[in-house]
């Protein structure tokens, strides 16, 4: 919005720097912000480096330890872990941004209808909501993910798997936000001024839940990463591909500790744990941001 | 150990010694730090109040009111900083306590009813318990039965019925739950007692009945009152003497007869000129301009951009307080000695 | 004469619980006309509880009265759809007591402004729109450079609340309800914003109904009264009959209250019964508060006229002229 310069107003500091000052003030959110940021370069420009094939079975002689061709190493099947690394990254990156995205739009839409229009549709999605709640979720992805024949379980299936039971929590978060929203007063002055209903939910209210479902969304991501890792873990995601929780449970299955290849699960074990650590940071640092009392303070 | 000090009191105000101050702030300097500059929030403040009177500090939104209050019960939080002064209640400065010194003077020595206090009332605890709880923290050696006995009487004292005890606060009304807060803060029958905008959100009649309250329980303890408010309707009708301030400074001190008046300053000129009177239909008045940030303060007098009677004096120089015997005081350059 | 406005014994009523039902009269049998051709103030006063938000809610179309019709120029407003409903919302506006709640904080503050324009088609383009706002801003005392562009937290209360009265300009209703306008903004500014409401009723022949529980400014802003209590009404008639000379026990409580600032006026005379009965669903609702409450009070009691344009709802003036709660406003002078 351009306005004219007057003499004796404030210099507000630059949108950058204001920024940059606030996760300075806000550690976890700095911290979570950079960490996920380095891992972004590591698969991004990973991807342009390596050649994928390389995360394949018989791309690289057999469980070499970490050595400047292969700085990570390779496993029992001749995967090039460094290679591994990025794809693996790369795919669960993709699980992660899929999933907690189906979750969390579905979150905002249910949750935006249920909270304006409230009466029968309210009723419905939030008991839905709240019977499936206590559903122990691992339980039911295990089984589902059990129950299909190998050959469909693509990354495909593992982030539709994660959505199934991921998007109660945020169309709750939403709903109740959106319900203590529409009962402010900028709301009825909007419909004063003649803004329609739609216009209300996306031009009035939505704008102010952003931080909201940032944070939601940031959740999502870490369930479905998290869940996309646990069931690899056991020996339940699409074997083949070099996800992170499936190198770790072939290295497992094949021992690998014990016949000193101990390069073979470290890698991923500590890229899975800053993938998550960072998301998690993140989380935080979100909620702190969504608090509209520490916002104030800046 | 309070009902001791109560009857000290009793005596010494007998013996007429309750003709010197029992409150005295001195050159009061609060600043606080913020990213976007220092604001003086309480610029080299001073005033005094006997016992048993009644001081209305008055001022607009931004005029550093609350945080006088805040300041005097040491309870300037960053980024503010108190930065000098003393707050003087009967002999001891209040600035130079220890933190647990201070803890413990706060509510015994003085104490504050701050503004909505009614919603600092905890919703799951019955107010018994609530009040028990201020009363447990500074008095020992007591048994439960005297201190639930004193909350009690506490109770009775504001016009509450002693069943209010084993009641929540959500089934109070605005107007009882703020005489709670009252009841709460003379519990231990403190010196001094600020009251910040305690009325700012009840009716008229329930306003009036609080105002009410708080002159009985004063009456009853010898304190001294302190409220600070923003209407002057209320001060006109409930204190002794008045304080006008304005971005940070107390510019004009005077007994309320003269303050309605006579006043001096322009600005509590202007502020007793903006009051609808009903004898004249129809006509309104304001003060032009803006109440300047604290953080952007003009030179000089900061009243000087919106004052009708400005000199070139003002506008570079700043006026300090002159004060009479009576302990009126002025702050304006009008009033310095040499001009009329 | 066309009616602006008409309130038809509107009742309404809140009930809650499955099974233990418990229900709160809002506002009870509350009729009022406003004439079209004679924009006036009207001044609906009382304390929290007394039904006065209650009935700016209804009269802007956000809740439905239980009984009772609320007719805006010949139509009954819950029936309003499309075309008609956009006109409705056009021609009936409010300004609210919080200066910054009804302000979006996503948006700056010229987002309060450019809405309207935009859903009222009051501009042909971007530059008209810019024009107007500068306008009305500078009509209200304000710098338009130093608000467009701003969001409501770098603006102070009074500048806030100004931007609200800017609105009420710009959009020139035919009903204006101003909710407590100035009870959040300090006394230097209050005078400003009256003077901007009544030269909207004066100058632009807008309608205003003026609620508040401050009698001071009702006083000087209004021509005619309507004390609430408990959503009932207790007097009503020309505001210098009532105010200068209250007649019904809880107006002569509410005047006595009233901190003047004038030491030579002291309130306090009436001593203030607490007797704070919840249910007082029949009878008169002051029963429980009022000194002089009689047997007969236990029965709502009726309005009685005292003068011609002064009436109170109490048995103490049985001996006069009872009107219907429906004609209240031929009590109010025009």
């Amino acid at each position: 919005m351009t306005h004219a310069a007057s003499p004796d107003r404030v210099q507000d500091p630059g949108r950058a720097r204001a920024v940059l000052h606030y996760l300075r003030r806000n550690k976890s959110l700095g911290f979570g912000l950079f960490a996920l940021l380095a891992l972004l370069a590591f698969t991004v420009i990973g991807l342009l480096v390596i050649d994928p094939n390389d995360a394949y079975p018989l791309a690289a002689p057999t469980r070499r330890a970490p050595s400047w061709d292969y700085p990570f190493g390779t496993d029992f099947f001749g995967r090039d872990m460094m290679a591994v690394m990025v794809v693996g990254m790369w795919q669960t990156a993709f699980i992660g941004v899929v999933a907690g995205g189906i979750g969390t739009f579905l979150g905002v839409v249910l949750g935006f209808t249920s909270a304006y229009f409230g009466g029968w549709t309210d009723s419905v999605i939030r008991v839905t909501c709240q019977i499936l709640t206590p559903i122990p979720v691992l339980l039911i992805q295990v089984v589902v993910a059990g129950s299909l024949d190998k050959r469909d379980v693509t990354i495909f299936t593992m982030a539709l798997i994660v959505v199934m039971l991921a998007w109660m929590a945020p169309t709750l978060v939403i709903r109740a936000q959106v319900l203590t929203m529409k009962e402010r007063q900028f709301v009825s002055v909007a419909k004063l001024s003649g803004v329609s209903d739609m216009g209300i939910i996306f031009k009035e209210i939505f704008p102010n839940l952003l931080p909201f479902v940032a944070a939601a969304f940031v959740g999502q991501i870490f369930l479905a990463v998290f869940a996309s890792f646990y069931l690899a873990v056991l020996g339940l995601g699409p074997l083949r591909e070099p996800l992170l929780g499936n190198i770790i449970w072939l290295a497992q299955a094949q021992g690998a500790f014990f016949n000193g290849w101990w390069w073979w699960p470290i890698a991923p074990s500590v890229g899975m744990i800053l993938i998550l650590g960072s998301l998690a940071l993140i989380n935080m640092g979100l909620d702190e941001l969504a608090n509209p009392r520490v916002r104030k303070s800046e | 150990m309070s009902s001791v000090k109560a009857q000290d009191r009793q005596a010494s105000a007998s013996q007429g010694a309750d003709l010197l101050p029992v409150l005295r702030v001195q050159n009061l300097e609060v600043t606080y730090f913020t990213d976007a500059g220092r604001a003086k929030a309480l610029d080299d403040l001073s005033f005094s109040l006997k016992a048993g009177e009644k001081l209305g500090i008055v001022g607009e939104s931004g005029s550093g009111k609350s945080t006088l209050a805040l300041a005097m019960m040491r309870m300037i939080k960053a980024p503010g900083r108190i930065e000098g002064g003393q707050v003087m209640v009967g002999d001891t400065d209040l600035m130079a306590l220890s933190d647990e010194e201070m803890r413990q003077s706060r509510l015994q020595r003085i104490a504050y009813i701050p503004q909505g206090a009614m919603n600092s009332l905890n919703p799951v605890m019955r107010i018994g318990a609530q009040m028990l709880d201020a009363v447990k923290s500074h008095v020992e050696g007591v048994s439960k039965a005297e201190m639930v006995e004193r909350c009690l009487a506490a109770l009775e004292s504001v016009d509450l019925g002693r069943g209010v005890y084993q009641m929540f606060p959500h089934e109070l009304s605005g107007g009882m739950k703020q005489r709670v807060c009252i009841a709460i803060g003379i519990l231990l029958q403190p010196q001094v007692i600020i009251a910040d905008e305690p009325t700012s959100a009840l009716d008229v009649v329930t306003q009036r009945q609080v105002m009410e309250t708080i002159d009985r329980v004063r009456t009853k303890i010898n304190a001294a009152v302190i409220l600070i408010g923003h209407d002057m309707g209320l001060m006109a009708q409930f204190v002794d003497r008045v304080a006008v301030m304005y971005a940070g400074r107390l510019v004009e001190v005077a007994s309320v007869r003269e303050m309605f008046t006579d006043p001096q300053q322009p600005y509590s000129r202007a502020l007793i000129d903006c009051l609808p009177n009903l004898k004249v239909k129809g006509v309104f008045q304001g003060i032009p301009g803006l109440a300047p940030s604290l953080l952007r303060l003009p030179s000089g007098c900061a009243f000087h951009p919106r004052c009708a009677h400005v000199m070139d004096i003002c506008r570079t120089t700043r006026p300090e307080a002159r004060t009479e015997p009576d302990g009126r005081s002025t702050i304006c350059h009008l009033f310095d000695t040499g001009v009329q | 004469m066309a009616n602006l406005l008409e309130l038809n014994n509107v009742s309404k009523t809140y009930t809650s619980g499955l099974i233990n039902k418990s229900s709160n009269t809002a506002l009870r049998d509350f009729s009022l006309q406003l004439d079209e051709d004679e924009p006036t103030i009207v001044t609906v006063a009382g304390e929290s509880g007394s039904g006065k938000t209650t009935l700016a809610m209804l009269l802007l179309g956000f809740i439905k009265p239980t009984t009772g019709q609320i007719i805006y120029r010949g139509k009954d407003i819950s029936t309003l759809r499309g075309r008609e409903r956009l006109d409705f919302r056009r021609e009936v506006q409010a300004v609210f007591q919080d200066p910054f709640a009804v302000f979006n904080p996503f948006y700056t503050v010229d987002h309060l402004l450019s809405v309207p324009i935009k859903k009222f088609k009051l501009a042909k383009s971007k530059a008209e729109a810019r024009d107007k706002m500068d306008e009305v801003l500078t009509a209200v005392g304000l710098r338009p450079e130093d608000i467009i562009g701003r969001f409501p937290h770098q603006l102070s209360g009074g500048q806030r609340q100004r931007i609200n009265v800017a609105r009420a300009l710009l959009l020139k209703p035919r009903l204006l309800i101003a909710d407590e306008p100035v009870s959040m903004v300090d006394a230097s500014l209050r005078a400003s914003i009256l003077e901007t409401l009544r030269n909207l009723q004066r100058d632009h022949g807008v309608s205003i109904i003026y609620i508040t529980h401050d009698l001071t400014t009702a006083y000087h802003i209004a021509k005619s009264i309507v004390v609430l209590y408990r959503g009932a009404v207790m007097e009503a008639g020309d505001v210098e009959a009532v105010i200068k000379n209250p007649r019904h026990p809880y107006t002569r409580l509410l005047i006595d209250s009233i901190p003047w600032p004038n030491l030579d006026q002291r309130w306090g005379e009436q001593e203030i019964i607490a007797r704070e009965s919840t249910d007082a669903n029949t009878g008169c609702p002051f029963y429980g508060r009022c000194s002089k409450a009689m047997e007969r009070c236990k029965l709502p009691a009726p309005l009685f006229q005292i003068e011609p344009h002064q009436a109170a709802a109490c048995f103490l003036y049985d001996d006069q002229h009872q009107i219907d709660a429906a004609c209240l406003s031929e009590i109010l002078p025009a």
